[in-house]
């Protein structure tokens, strides 16, 4: 049974006059891997960093293991931090960054709390022993007397993380480790994440702009955007049932169209009624509705419930993204099947491919291709990248 | 962190804010202080007057005697003396910088070990050895003496004040102006040859508007000094006449403190105005009013 | 156009160097002439080193430098930390441009200033004499110190924000991590402080001149009182022990550190913006 380790309360944070966090609350469960998922600027960071302790909230509490922690400053958090750039000491070798943290004498555990708990340091055999072993989990040995300088990223970064784990915290934080590595290097981390996480049992938390590293690596995600929680949930949900259209088109491809609902079941998009599986709705009340390009199967236009033309057409290897236009509307179909630009398709998608969300301020904002191109994609990496 | 730890922060800087108020600002208070008042301290404009109005009688070297106005006389000839000596300086040393970059590596770091050397010297003891070449019984006289050329007068004269103080500041106009250009991006000079600028071309469309910041910094490290020197006017100049910083000296010899305060300040005022304007001039280059950057 | 620039490289430094080599030749000389060379003698460097007041001002001037050199490291340090620090602009900017207006005022302003101040003081609290050995000290602490932060200050800026904070997240106190981490890795900037400190202290007369007191006579004010006199080749002997311990110093800092000889030509150039 997992227990609450982490609450925040209302927490706001603003700066210079600009809310960076709004009235925050999260929960964060024992030995859990949850990740904060959101586009730069949207707070995850300034999360990250209250509940390491380098910024005190403007208003709210936060609470660990049931105490109020506000004012404890970062050295007397049982957490630990693996920055955004390892920020590993340049002057001492792999062995001595490791070992720093076990070098300062510290309040023998149990007792921080105590106001004048007497600080003992650990034996130097102790030291010895620990560092090893954790060089040996990050698959280091042999490095100890390299000078952290002359490593490879990679290297680095698994320095960094060895750093942090061997003081065992209850929760470490990962401040957007992967983003300096290389697509196979980075999938390979992320795995050796995700393995180190479930062995030690420590609860990680995880920011990243990469959506589909959170849905890979975490039990819980927190999707964020301007300050605000949009969704939290576990992948599955997230990526399923998008409450809003953020969401929605945050996490993969997203088809957003304007709805009503007749009643439950029966959804009315483009002038056509569908069958869904959803229901909860008001009678004629507008939604989203969310159709992923996946689910969308082409098939002739006598058959289709819907007919429209092909604009564009982009291999992807895996797949063809397919741009289609219904009257006026763009929609993304990725297909292994290959229709030429110009040809008249139609389309079939069963009742579980709608997914109707309630309207909110994200109502509009996305899910239409029209301005799909082939470098849609890399603007919108590269400007995630610039957050630093 | 700078959230967290303002009151380490005050801790760090209190005695440092301290001090420079204490041992910076506050004596510049005092020298308006003194300037301003009398022996008595009480509040008068005298010394400052006393700067503008004071005359004396001077004979040139025809006899005829003038009237002038003393301390506007020096100041006008400290002024005067100390920007052909940084012109000099300039001409001589930019050409010297701009040749450092050009040569090899290791070359390069012999000059400038070489140009450091005199630096460090004690520029008294510089200076004084300029005295005993220029003296009329001295060693350019005994040279030139030598290839049969007849003696020259120069101690005691302006240029020979000129030549001190171009020697003593020489460094300080090469050094800026070398670091500004060995700094250089190479690929900057590519590109105008690559656009069809000749080399000369180069040297004046890039090279010079791009290294001026250094050159700025050479001319202020040069000036400064110059207007305000005491000693190179003594010795070179053979006691015959003053400067600004020769003028205040004497005053503080002889105790006059409240007219060498006086002196001091009209002096600050004049270098904070030049700084000003400096500054006000090389801004106008930057945002485009004509030269500039490319 | 090589051939040219080797011509001008070489006139330049035989003006640079010739009242140099001068001063080299004629300490050797026999006699008391400094114009005309007579006969190799080492008489004045005999006579230098049996002369008290300037091996005191010698003393005296070392001394100074390194007391001025301990104080404006430390305070110049904290001051660098200080400001690196400061979130309001107008502070940091104040703060600047007061510790610039030593570097770009003429040092007779610096001395007469200060000279001003202790003097007015000494009245006020009824002292014989204003100006002492502590009262140069003051003044050589505060010209060093814009040199200090102006090598201290971009080492702080360049190192990496998340060093310290990596530190406290390990378990320091801000001041461990201050003394762990921050300070090994801005001691390059420190170190050439306190060397141009030293440096800028030795050399200095006029602020120095005018702040010292009867007593304390540093090597730069005894050149100037033996120069108000007739100078005899003693004083060459002085400047050409001077020369080789220089050159000596800056043959071993360059063959041993490729950065210093950059540094220490900086030494009086940019002012800190």
């Amino acid at each position: 049974m997992s227990k609450e380790l982490i609450r925040l309360c209302n927490c706001t944070m603003t700066f210079d006059g600009e809310t960076v966090l709004d009235s925050i609350n999260l929960e964060i469960q024992d030995k859990e891997f949850l990740t904060l998922l959101g586009p730069s600027g949207c707070g995850k960071t300034t999360t990250l960093r209250i509940i390491g302790g380098f910024l005190k909230p403007t208003s709210g509490d936060v609470y660990f293991d049931g105490v109020r922690i506000n004012d404890v400053p970062p050295y007397k958090r049982r957490v630990n931090t693996v920055f955004q750039k390892y920020a590993l000491f340049p002057h001492l070798n792999v062995f001595d960054n490791v070992a720093f943290g076990l070098r300062i004498p510290k309040a023998a555990p149990g007792t921080e709390a105590a106001a004048g708990a007497k600080k003992v340091r650990l034996p130097k055999e102790e030291v010895y022993r620990r560092v090893m072993e954790m060089l040996e989990v990050v698959s280091l040995k042999g490095f100890e007397h390299r000078s952290v300088t002359s490593l490879s990223g990679g290297q680095q970064q698994r320095v960094a993380i060895a750093r942090a784990l061997v003081n065992q915290p209850e929760v470490l934080l990962l401040d957007e480790p992967l983003g300096a590595l290389d697509m196979r290097l980075r999938k390979d981390m992320q795995n050796e994440l995700k393995r180190i996480q479930q062995a030690t049992g420590i609860t990680f938390i995880y920011v990243t702009h990469d959506q589909e590293e959170a849905l890979t690596m975490s039990d819980t995600v927190v999707v964020m955007n301007n300050g605000q929680i949009q969704q939290i949930g576990t992948p599955e949900d997230i990526y399923n049932e998008p409450q809003n259209a953020f969401v929605a088109d945050f996490i993969g491809e997203s088809n957003i169209l304007d709805g009503i609902m007749h009643e439950d079941g029966v959804v009315q998009i483009l002038d056509r009624k569908f069958k869904c599986l959803d229901g909860g709705f008001a009678p004629m009340e507008p939604v989203d509705v969310v159709i992923r390009p996946e689910d969308i199967d082409i098939v002739s236009v006598k058959e289709g419930m819907l007919c429209g033309t092909v604009t564009n057409i982009t291999f992807k290897g895996v797949h063809y993204d397919i741009i289609v236009d219904f009257k006026g509307f763009k929609w993304l179909i990725q297909s292994t099947d290959y229709s030429p630009v110009g040809a008249k398709i139609g389309i079939k998608i069963d009742p579980d491919g709608f997914h109707i969300m309630k309207k909110s301020e994200y109502s509009g904002m996305f899910g239409d291709y029209s301005s799909y191109s082939e470098e849609y994609d890399e603007i919108s990496i590269a400007e995630s990248e610039d957050e630093a | 962190m700078r959230e967290r730890l303002n009151r380490s922060t005050f801790s760090l800087l209190a005695p440092y804010s301290f001090w420079a108020v204490l041992f910076i600002v506050v004596p510049l208070v005092f020298v308006a202080y003194y300037a301003f008042t009398d022996n008595s301290f009480s509040f008068t404009f005298d010394n400052i007057t006393r700067f503008f109005t004071a005359t004396s009688t001077v004979t040139n070297g025809s006899g005829a005697e003038t009237e002038v106005r003393t301390y506007l006389l020096i100041f006008w000839r400290s002024l005067k003396l100390a920007v052909i000596s940084t012109i000099i300086c300039l001409l001589l040393g930019y050409p010297m910088a701009y040749i450092m970059t050009r040569a090899g590596s290791r070359a390069q770091r012999i000059m400038m070990i070489l140009i450091m050397i005199p630096m460090w010297m004690n520029f008294l003891i510089r200076t004084y050895a300029w005295m005993t070449i220029l003296q009329d019984t001295g060693i350019l006289n005994g040279f030139l003496g030598v290839l049969g050329l007849g003696t020259v007068h120069i101690i005691g004269t302006e240029s020979a004040v000129v030549i001190g103080m171009v020697y003593d500041y020489l460094p300080y106009m090469i050094l800026p102006i070398y670091s500004i250009l060995a700094k250089m991006d190479d690929k900057l000079i590519e590109a105008a040859k690559d656009l069809g600028c000749s080399g000369p071309q180069v040297l004046r469309k890039v090279i010079f508007p791009l290294s001026m910041p250094g050159v700025l910094n050479g001319i202020t490290m040069v000036l400064i000094p110059s207007i305000s020197t005491f000693y190179i006017s003594q010795k070179l100049g053979n006691g015959r006449f003053f400067l600004i910083g020769d003028a205040i000296e004497n005053q503080f010899v002889a105790n006059n403190l409240h007219f060498a305060a006086a002196m001091a300040f009209i002096l600050m005022v004049i270098l904070l105005v030049a700084m000003a304007l400096i500054k006000y001039v090389t801004n106008r280059q930057a945002y485009g009013k004509g030269g500039g950057l490319l | 156009m090589k051939t040219a620039s080797r011509i001008y490289t070489a006139l330049l430094f035989i003006f640079l160097f010739a009242p140099i080599a001068i001063l080299l030749i004629f300490s050797f000389n026999e006699s008391k002439s400094l114009s005309v060379f007579s006969q190799f003698s080492l008489k004045w460097y005999r006579e230098l080193f049996r002369d008290e007041a300037t091996l005191t001002s010698v003393r005296n001037t070392l001394l100074l430098a390194l007391t001025a050199m301990i104080g404006s490291t430390i305070l110049g340090t904290a001051a660098a930390v200080g400001i690196q620090r400061l979130r309001a602009r107008w502070l940091r900017a104040s703060l600047n441009t007061v510790t610039n207006i030593p570097m770009t005022n003429p040092d007779i302003i610096t001395g007469i200033s200060m000279m001003l101040m202790f003097v007015f003081s000494g009245r006020l609290f009824g002292l014989a004499n204003s100006l002492s050995f502590w009262t140069m000290l003051i003044a050589h602490v505060t010209f060093c110190l814009p040199y200090v932060i102006l090598q201290v200050l971009p080492k702080l800026r360049q190192m990496d924000a998340a060093l310290p904070e990596a530190a406290m997240d390990l378990g320091c106190t801000p001041i461990q991590a201050f003394f762990k981490v921050t300070l090994p890795e801005i001691m390059p900037g420190i170190i050439t402080g306190a060397i141009m400190a030293f440096t800028m202290s030795l050399d200095d007369f006029v602020i120095s001149y005018f702040t010292s007191g009867a007593g304390f006579q540093t090597l730069p004010i005894r050149i100037y009182n033996m120069t108000k006199k007739t100078v005899t080749p003693k004083m060459y002997a002085l400047a050409t022990i001077i020369f080789f311990v220089i050159l000596a110093l800056l043959l071993i800092s360059n063959l041993t550190d490729e950065d210093s000889g950059r540094k220490r030509k900086a030494r009086k150039s940019k002012t800190i913006d």
